[in-house]
């Protein structure tokens, strides 16, 4: 019975000591944190995905918090909505960022573009990129190995096996992983549009324009049509390669038209002069690619196959 | 007991099949392409245009920078064009296309065969008549010989160490090189002895080219200071710390050049370029590449002038097998596989090698089993398999942690490996990106 009684008193004693040395310790310790930084944390999507360019959600919260002017600071995931809302919170003023997404800038599949070899290292875009030119004749072109499929965290990335290329669908965040994983930099952040409607130019290849198209029949050949036509000046053609600046682009498609081996690429278009198929727009605002398909199909009997398939595969 | 470096190792089937085939010489090409950047370092600038008329041995490209090599016309004819040409890896390079007419040298070129043993330059003046002739390492890696004959002040060198182990598999133009110039390659190393001041050279041979081995030493009677060393066969002796271990029983710090042992390598088929350079002032512009493989009908060491296209090197050795599935520019163990044979010769291409059907394939890569086989391989005492499995994981602060530049891309690690991992594939990338980082570090 004794022994009951000192064990309770002795682990007593020694817990209500324990507890005394505690209390002060943390006391003296204490860390300070602005509430603020737990608030806007609450906001933000916990994706943890770094494409804010801090490391996480946490650190771009406390970036928010500490910084006078969150003008240049931009959530990716949460876009306008959560950015509103953590400003809200901190009583600052957020300056309205437009909604982007990437896009592969390379339709070389497998039919516009044919092998040269055959690689069989291993299965890394990035250690493929570091022995060889690839396996085309295009050395700028997609390796098609899928790193960036890989990179993705919000599943808005996978590989066609039809074309050998990555599509990328509605849930890009625009996060930009998949930019740094491509070794050859053909991924690219652009203005996701009014409605998902986004034109670029789908190709990256900088070689002359016979050497471009004997590689691959849909790449860009420098031949400038496409900036002859732009009436807002938002083409340019440097090395070989036409680039739309999409800051500058009305999304009049003048330029897709004119295209000679259809590298300029439209997504989300309603198909040109055909309005019967205008009801089913509202329904699919963004995206939804069977529905603006086929009858783009018959509207532009002028382009290729291969390129329409790619405007809806893109999406 | 033979000689040999003290770490990992391997042995693969040598297959030298071209071995004491005579050095044939290759008809002059039609249309030469000359990739301005052969070597380590900066591309060299091109110094003619088009147009331009230039001879066998006119200045093509001069060096730009310390770390750089000139290039040499290695034809007569006018320059066609100067452009972007895919090179063996199918990226586009700078390159000079020069349309062959005749075969005229320029006069400073002593075209004579006559030995000539005696060496009247002073060292830095040998260093410069290298430097000039465009002379980089011929073992594969083409790092320009006048740097490292260039000893950085407060460094001393006590021994010049003469790399003739030609421990790849499959290739034998060193070792026809020695057998038929071994008395040039005797006064070349004399040259690079006076151009260092060491009075002590070591010439590495492995023992499965015994007859190079006792034609050297006959010859070596005669020339003061030179020393034949006998190796044991072991794969990668050629690299420069496991030969310098080798021969001498010095080890390299991590991270520190040959010269902080005193000692520096050169190659054989360098030495000879040394010897022609400096006796006869002829740049390098030709270099003996051995077409080889196992359905190869006629394996062969022929003497090429840079430029000349590999599929020609096919032709001549008895043309590509129709069960070939993959060409490999340089050994099997440390060469890359080409993407086309229009691509040229280069200062570099130590050899082709033709593998054919099933032996060309590499097999699907399997987990890891932990056998820790690739670590007793390892020359360099590394992790391959964490090396990959960081690189793969892009855990750049771990990869150089573990050493990862120190890896000297032997590929023992990959040969050995019971899972078929493609563990240089990945160390190397581990290796680029590490680099970088500390590169960038120091800017």
């Amino acid at each position: 019975m004794n022994i009951v009684i000192i064990t309770i008193l002795t682990l007593g004693i020694l817990g209500t000591l324990a507890a005394v040395v505690l209390y002060f310790v943390a006391q003296k310790f204490k860390v300070i944190e602005d509430p603020r930084i737990d608030q806007v944390e609450e906001v933000l999507p916990a994706a943890n995905c770094g494409g804010c360019g801090f490391p996480g959600c946490r650190a771009f919260a406390e970036a928010m918090v500490k910084s006078d002017d969150i003008s240049s600071l931009n959530c990716p995931v949460g876009g306008a909505e959560t950015m509103n809302a953590a400003a809200s919170i901190l009583g600052k003023e957020v300056a309205a960022s437009d909604p982007m997404i990437a896009v592969v800038r390379c339709y070389g599949t497998c039919d516009n573009r044919p092998k040269t070899n055959n690689y069989d290292g291993a299965g890394s875009c990035a250690v493929s990129a570091s022995l060889y030119g690839g396996d085309t004749g295009c050395s700028f072109g997609c390796l098609g190995e899928g790193d960036c499929v890989d990179a993705c965290n919000f599943d808005a990335m996978e590989m066609d096996p039809k074309t050998g290329l990555p599509t990328i669908n509605d849930n890009c965040v625009a996060c930009g992983a998949c930019v740094d994983a491509c070794p050859k930099n053909i991924i690219e952040l652009r203005k996701k549009g009014p409605k998902g409607r986004r034109i670029f130019v789908s190709c990256i290849n900088e070689d002359k324009g016979g050497a471009a198209k004997k590689a691959c029949s849909a790449a860009c050949i420098g031949c400038k049509k496409c900036q002859k036509e732009c009436p807002f000046e938002a083409i340019t053609v440097e090395n070989n390669l036409a680039y739309i600046d999409y800051s500058k682009c009305k999304l009049c498609r003048k330029c897709v038209s004119v295209c000679p081996t259809n590298a300029i690429h439209e997504i989300n278009f309603p198909p040109k002069k055909v309005k019967p198929v205008a009801v089913k727009k509202p329904v699919a605002p963004v995206g939804d690619a069977p529905k603006t398909a086929a009858p783009k199909a018959e509207a532009t009997k002028k382009e290729n196959n291969p390129s329409v398939e790619s405007k809806n595969k893109e999406e | 007991m033979l000689k040999t470096f003290s770490l990992g190792g391997i042995h693969p089937p040598e297959n030298k099949f071209s071995a004491g085939q005579k050095i044939e010489s290759m008809p002059i090409p039609s249309q030469v392409t000359i990739p301005v950047g052969q070597h380590i370092g900066a591309p060299a600038a091109a110094v003619v245009k088009k147009g331009d008329t230039v001879k066998v041995g006119t200045l093509l490209a001069k060096a730009a920078g310390f770390v750089s090599a000139n290039i040499h016309s290695p034809v007569s004819g006018t320059v066609f064009k100067i452009d972007k040409v895919a090179d063996a890896s199918g990226l586009k390079k700078e390159s000079i296309i020069i349309n062959v007419e005749g075969d005229e040298w320029e006069e400073s070129i002593d075209r004579s065969s006559d030995l000539v043993t005696e060496i009247n330059m002073a060292p830095q003046d040998i260093v410069k008549r290298i430097a000039d002739c465009g002379i980089v390492g011929l073992g594969g890696a083409t790092f320009p010989a006048h740097v490292k004959l260039s000893v950085p002040t407060g460094k001393t060198c006590d021994v010049l160490i003469l790399n003739a182990v030609e421990c790849e598999p499959y290739l034998t133009s060193d070792h026809q090189l020695m057998m038929e110039k071994g008395e040039e390659i005797m006064v070349g190393t004399s040259i690079l002895m006076a151009a260092l001041k060491v009075d002590r050279a070591v010439i590495g041979i492995e023992n499965n080219k015994k007859d190079a081995i006792d034609h050297l030493t006959n010859l070596a009677s005669k020339y003061p200071g030179i020393q034949i060393e006998a190796l044991k066969v072991q794969y990668p002796q050629g690299g420069e710390k496991q030969l310098i271990d080798a021969c001498i029983k010095r080890q390299i710090p991590s991270g520190k050049l040959p010269i902080e042992v005193g000692a520096v390598v050169q190659n054989v088929g360098t030495t000879f370029a040394v010897y022609e350079a400096v006796q006869k002032n002829k740049p390098l512009f030709e270099r003996i590449v051995t077409v080889t493989g196992k359905s190869v009908s006629k394996p062969s060491n022929f003497l090429a002038r840079v430029g000349t296209p590999i599929s020609q090197l096919i032709d001549q050795a008895g043309g590509l097998p129709a069960d070939t599935e993959k060409v490999i520019g340089g050994g099997p163990m440390m060469g890359k596989a080409i993407v086309s044979t229009d691509a040229p010769i280069t200062k570099g291409s130590s050899g082709i090698l033709i593998v054919k059907g099933e032996e060309a394939k590499r097999e699907k890569m399997q987990p890891c089993i932990k056998c820790s086989k690739c670590i007793s391989v390892c020359p360099m005492g590394l992790e391959p398999y964490l090396l990959m499995t960081v690189s793969q994981k892009a855990i750049w602060d771990r990869a150089e942690e573990e050493q990862i530049m120190d890896c000297i891309e032997c590929g023992s690690c990959s040969y050995t490996c019971p899972s078929t991992r493609p563990l240089l594939d990945y160390i190397r990338l581990g290796k680029g990106k590490v680099g970088q980082i500390m590169r960038s570090r120091t800017k």
